[in-house]
């Protein structure tokens, strides 16, 4: 991909979480700050990429750590933040009648 | 322009259907009864990117079963202390958790731009260039936009790394919650981050090792320094900014890596988080700016609490109030961050339960910043089973006052103050508030007379006529008349 058609997904994508964010009702604010934490932890596929990629032969093997100890960063704020957020929406209820 | 290794479509594809699903979390939100639904798109775009990953970038010996075993104990490891503090968190120490795990993603984004740095072949964002002088070695270089996009990943990220520590150690309360005003801060912060600004334009020329972790180091220090003259009370501000920051940097690594996932899912949190801030600073009526720029609650406090010493008030026991509440028709309940400090939620469900047997109505207003970040009253409500459509929004249930017979507050005070509306000298001036003092009582749970809220003025509401003052702990006040109901 060029950096143009990057550009225009990222500038497309701010207008759409424009919109969505602003329908978002204010009861769920937390749950929305707990998801997005989650979901910005795609970051996770930048991890990867840094932990399984090949390194020329005897060369520093750090960036593939630092992409390990991402990776668990990530992992940690992935299911942490789906959990929470799980449970958090588990307790919104309706009157019961 | 360069292209990055040849990309097959159905890999951009999938990125892009996890993108989507993102979108669709978010969506969910837009009322409770859709919302689980929308968690669980956003864990299937979570498994689909992981998944694509795997799939393209396959550990490179992977015929050897160790490279799989790392990526595998790592994802093991961060996931089980994820899910087990997520099952084990307090509903009240949300905002803290949210702070720790917005840290986690500015590290993890600092750590993938270094990875990308040091080893930039694997990530397709650099050429191999004849080292001169040499014969046959060879050297990467790395494409001129990739530096732009990974010197602004590394310095976003680890300002959210060390701002978000910063705001987990004061709403934790491990660090006082009390603005720390260094001299001349405004200079220092101006300085440091034109000069992170200027050393990512050297990069471009420049790719030695020094200019990238220099400005790894300075925005360390930046992101410590922009949140320590912050007050408590704007923490909701501050959580919903560094959201929006944890945003930006993972979109500015999904342009280093190409990556739509990445960049849709940033561009959403970036939005989301900033819409977020807005909200909170219009509903303290203050500007950006003045939030960042910080020092809140610091200076006014002073005269406007020595001249109110000695006003009349009126003090009411449980029993009053107890009564007072069983005789009325309705009565709205006021929550604010002193009831998530006293974790007086349940009780107070328990009383609203009482009311409800006596034929009254109960409702609850919330203020958009009441608690230490956005929605957090709702969702401790919530946890106390109080059904959501009895929580009401501060612009959906001010009117309404006007015809209640009780205002219960709880734990709440700047935000019912009468001066914000009335009182041009006043620092909350222009704030909206939630009108409480038209109700025909106003019951008070306060923990002493001496106390002001936190910005630092007495509350008008205190001396009036129809206020009553229950003067305990919020928790112990409110058992004390459910048991007074009975």
């Amino acid at each position: 991909m060029d950096f143009i058609s990057i550009l225009s997904i990222f500038v497309l994508a701010c207008f759409v979480g424009y919109y969505v964010v602003w329908s978002v009702t204010p009861a769920l604010h937390t749950p929305l700050m707990s998801v997005t934490n989650a979901v910005s932890s795609v970051i996770i596929v930048g991890a990867l990429i840094a932990s399984v990629a090949p390194l020329p032969i005897g060369a520093d093997p750090l960036p593939k750590w630092l992409g390990l100890v991402a990776v668990g960063l990530a992992s940690v704020n992935i299911f942490g933040g789906f959990a929470v957020t799980a449970r958090m929406l588990a307790m919104y209820k309706k009157k019961t009648k | 322009m360069h292209e990055g290794a040849a990309v097959n479509p159905w890999v951009a594809l999938a990125y892009l259907a996890a993108g989507i699903f993102f979108i669709l979390a978010l969506r969910g939100l837009s009322s409770p009864s859709s919302s689980r639904a929308g968690n669980r798109f956003g864990m299937l775009g979570m498994v689909i990117a992981v998944a694509t990953t795997l799939i393209v970038h396959p550990p490179a010996n992977w015929t050897l079963p160790y490279s799989w075993t790392e990526v595998g104990a790592a994802v093991g490891i961060g996931g089980l202390i994820g899910f087990v503090t997520a099952r084990a968190i307090k509903m009240t120490a949300m905002p803290q958790l949210v702070a720790a795990f917005h840290s986690l993603v500015g590290m993890a984004a600092v750590l993938v731009a270094a990875a990308a740095f040091l080893n930039p072949i694997a990530f397709g964002i650099a050429e191999m260039v004849p080292l001169a002088g040499t014969d046959g070695l060879y050297t990467p270089v790395i494409h001129s936009v990739s530096r732009i996009e990974m010197g602004l990943g590394v310095a976003i990220g680890a300002i959210t790394f060390s701002g978000s520590v910063i705001a987990f150690l004061k709403l934790n309360g491990n660090m006082s919650g009390a603005p720390i005003l260094l001299p001349g801060r405004h200079l220092i912060n101006l300085g440091t981050l034109a000069a992170i600004l200027g050393l990512i334009g050297y990069f471009l020329t420049d790719q030695s090792p020094w200019v990238f972790w220099t400005v790894t180091a300075l925005s360390f220090v930046i992101g410590f320094l922009l949140i320590i003259p912050i007050g408590g009370a704007d923490m909701p501000v501050v959580v919903s900014m560094l959201n929006s920051y944890s945003g930006w940097a993972a979109a500015a690594m999904g342009f280093t890596l190409h990556n739509s996932a990445m960049i849709i899912t940033g561009a959403l949190v970036g939005s989301s988080g900033a819409i977020l801030s807005y909200i909170m600073c219009k509903a303290m009526n203050r500007s950006f700016i003045s939030v960042i720029a910080g020092g809140f609650g610091a200076e006014s406090g002073g005269a406007a609490a020595g001249q109110a010493i000695d006003r009349p008030w009126k003090r009411g026991s449980a029993e009053d109030a107890a009564f007072l509440m069983s005789q009325a028709e309705q009565v709205i309940i006021v929550p604010g961050y002193g009831m998530a400090v006293a974790q007086a939620q349940h009780a107070l469900r328990e009383m609203a339960d009482k009311l409800k047997e006596h034929g009254v109505r109960v409702k609850y207003a919330i203020h958009p910043v009441a608690g230490r970040m956005p929605g957090h009253m709702n969702v401790l409500l919530a946890e106390a089973n109080v059904p959501y459509d009895e929580v009401f929004e501060l612009e959906d249930i001010n009117s309404e006052f006007a015809q209640t017979d009780v205002a219960f507050v709880i734990g709440a005070n700047d935000v019912t103050n009468p001066a914000a509306k009335t009182d041009k000298t006043s620092p909350i001036y222009g704030m909206p508030v939630l009108d409480v003092e038209k109700a025909k009582t106003v019951l008070f749970i306060k923990r002493s007379m001496g106390g002001v809220g936190y910005a630092g003025v007495d509350n008008e509401l205190f001396y009036r006529d129809n206020t009553m003052m229950l003067l305990a702990d919020a928790k112990k006040m409110v058992e004390e008349i459910v048991k007074s109901l009975d």
